[in-house]
């Protein structure tokens, strides 16, 4: 049921606003409204209720195991939360004069610095919003590269077929052409295809690595050459930056830009899509053209680097500093591990993901690479499973949901027939581990003598399995008056 | 095992071809094609009036699972799209072969048909994808 179904003419709660607001000045007549706001009328308690019960529903990294594949679904420390809320970060006005702000200030330098040693690049700007921003901001660099240098021949971003969705959408809003390169069977980039791709025409090539198949390519040097010899710049997608953290720098292996999920690697929240932030970093080259703000230390002090101190900038990707709560606390989580705690966060990453690769191989589930070790996340395809009991990747996760577990991710990548992405992270336990096979080899011997339970599933859950063909095609995402008229079910 | 009419022809990604017989042929995606993408929610079909060139991407078909591209399997001009799907793309789930047609196509060069494969050689391919 939604709030708005609860309403009731004249139910209030008390509230500390004022009940009548001050009349507006400066908005023109025509744009005023005439009518009220259809806020639902409802009691305080209607209120806590309707949203406790919500927060109940929620199935969260704080209420369960959650080993969705290239989400780093990490513990967020709630010393984070806490140092991120102090009054003096969270009550300051982003108008404020900066003189009074130089403890942020001082924050955000450090997390630039963090952020440049622990990813090789020459320089860091944390102002991009979101990773997809920083995707955008990434590749927006690489075109202000190479129309600096009067190079206007570079149409093309390379991109290969294992890439997250959101890399070929980047490089077309930025008005480059994705061009997909095959991955190879051993999980790394096809190296002749990407010889034969390269020309003139490339302006980049969009790599995650660790891959999102789990495993780290190791033609990166030889890859790095190839594009850098035709004269294309080298993109990073931090989304499995984890595993490698205090292990090996992308700056390092010859990446000229790279933008980082905090909400990932730096166990920031990931909230319902958002906030997020999405620093970008980059090789001297591409320095001159990252967006501002950025924080400079000028003797004692901190100041913002803006437009009049980098006239070559790609501009701004958002009002004032960035996601400002949510970079506080990555300056935290950072602060806390320090340098060898972060190696220490990709060891374990990468030894629970082994941990449950090689115990669910043991339990008889194909793996996609088993040639290769898992860096942080590894792939198992249930194509038998489907086959001989008509039980695929997605009732899997579904069942899984009754177990205790958030489903891993399903059908990514798409080169992986029906695939599970699985990613434990370092902040589980060997016993969740442990359970979460056992789920699995149960949800299997189901199949086996009760297929339809397992396509049927979820059985405990709040909702039963939705129809995702209906959601999609009707999109239902605003409430109306009228609808609730037509509906009256409350659904 | 996914149902493959030996009276039409095949493409390796998975689209089928039907010669009509009177210079145009009709293509849409193979029951296997529909198969492994799950619930069809939308299709986006090529424009009336435009010049393909062979393998090239000229449709899409969104499912619950994915958006995946459609390749011309013959260079051409588009003569229709099948309006039905508009409104019911999931004909191509129920119907891949028949009612879930996507476009039809005047081949510039009617012979290329021929080097399209048949029942058998798809056959062969979708047992080497196994």
């Amino acid at each position: 049921m939604l709030i708005h179904d609860q309403s009731r003419p004249g139910r209030r709660a008390s509230a500390l606003a004022p009940s009548q607001a001050p009349e507006p000045t400066g908005i023109p007549a025509q744009l005023r409204r005439r009518e009220r706001p259809r806020l639902p009328e409802v009691s305080e308690l209607q209120v806590v209720r309707h949203y406790t019960r919500l927060s109940q529903q929620n199935f969260s990294i704080d209420t369960h195991f959650y080993p969705l594949g290239s989400c780093t679904m990490k513990y967020n420390p709630r010393v984070c939360n806490s140092l991120a809320a102090l009054p003096g970060f969270a009550e300051r006005h982003p108008l404020a004069p900066v003189e009074y702000g130089q403890g942020v200030m001082a924050c955000l330098h450090d997390l630039q610095e963090i952020l440049k040693a622990v990813t090789g690049m020459s320089a860091v700007s944390l102002a991009p919003a979101a990773g997809a921003q920083g995707e955008l901001t990434g590749v927006a660099m690489i075109r202000a590269y190479h129309l600096a240098r009067g190079d206007h021949a570079r149409t093309e971003m390379l991109i290969p077929d294992a890439a997250h969705g959101t890399n070929p959408a980047s490089a077309v809003m930025c008005g480059y052409q994705a061009r997909e390169i095959p991955t190879g069977p051993d999980g790394d980039v096809d190296v002749e295809a990407l010889r034969a791709a390269v020309g003139p025409q490339t302006a980049g090539i969009m790599l995650t690595n660790p891959s999102t198949v789990g495993v780290f390519d190791r033609n990166i040097e030889e890859i790095a050459g190839i594009v850098h010899d035709a004269g294309g710049l080298l993109y990073y997608d931090g989304a499995n930056l984890n595993a490698i953290l205090g292990k090996v720098r992308p700056g390092d292996m010859g990446f000229d830009v790279i933008h980082m999920n905090l909400h990932k690697t730096f166990s920031t929240p990931h909230g319902g899509g958002g906030p997020g932030a999405g620093p970008v970093g980059v090789s001297a080259r591409v320095a001159p053209y990252l967006p501002v703000p950025m924080v400079e230390r000028e003797g004692e002090g901190y100041r913002w680097l803006t437009e009049a101190d980098r006239p070559e900038t790609i501009g701004r990707m958002t009002t004032f500093g960035g996601n400002m709560g949510i970079l506080l606390r990555a300056y935290v989580y950072a602060r806390m591990l320090g340098r060898e705690g972060m190696a220490r966060a990709a060891d374990f990453a990468t030894l629970n993901a082994n941990y449950l690769m090689a115990r669910l191989q043991q339990a008889g589930f194909e793996l996609a690479y088993p040639q290769r070790r898992a860096s942080h996340e590894f792939i198992i395809t249930l194509k038998h499973e489907a086959k001989e009991y008509g039980v695929t990747a997605m009732d899997f996760a579904k069942r899984l949901l009754d177990h205790g577990f958030h489903a891993p991710t399903t059908y990514f990548p798409l080169l992986v027939p029906e695939c599970l992405l699985i990613e434990p992270t370092e902040t589980e336990t060997k016993e969740s581990l442990d359970g979460f096979v056992e789920a699995m080899i149960a949800i299997r011997r189901e199949a086996q003598e009760d297929p339809q339970r397992v396509k049927d599933a979820p059985h405990t859950m709040p909702r039963r399995r939705l129809d995702e063909v209906r959601a999609a095609r009707h999109l239902d995402l605003a409430w109306t008056p009228q609808q609730a008229d037509e509906d009256g079910d409350g659904q | 095992m996914s149902d493959i009419p030996a009276d039409l022809k095949y493409t390796k990604s998975h689209e089928w071809v039907r010669d009509n017989g009177d210079g145009s042929v009709t293509v849409g995606i193979t029951d296997h094609a529909q198969e492994a993408l799950g619930d069809i929610v939308f299709v986006e079909a090529p424009e009336v009036g435009r010049q393909v060139a062979a393998a090239e991407a000229c449709a899409v078909v969104e499912s619950v699972k994915a958006a995946s591209d459609i390749y011309a399997p013959l260079a051409g001009e588009v003569l229709e799209a099948n309006a039905a799907l508009g409104d019911a793309p999931e004909l191509i789930n129920s119907s891949a072969h028949a009612e879930g047609w996507i476009f039809r196509l005047a081949p510039s060069d009617a012979s290329a048909l021929d080097a399209l494969l048949d029942a058998a050689a798809y056959t062969k391919v979708l047992e080497q994808e196994d």
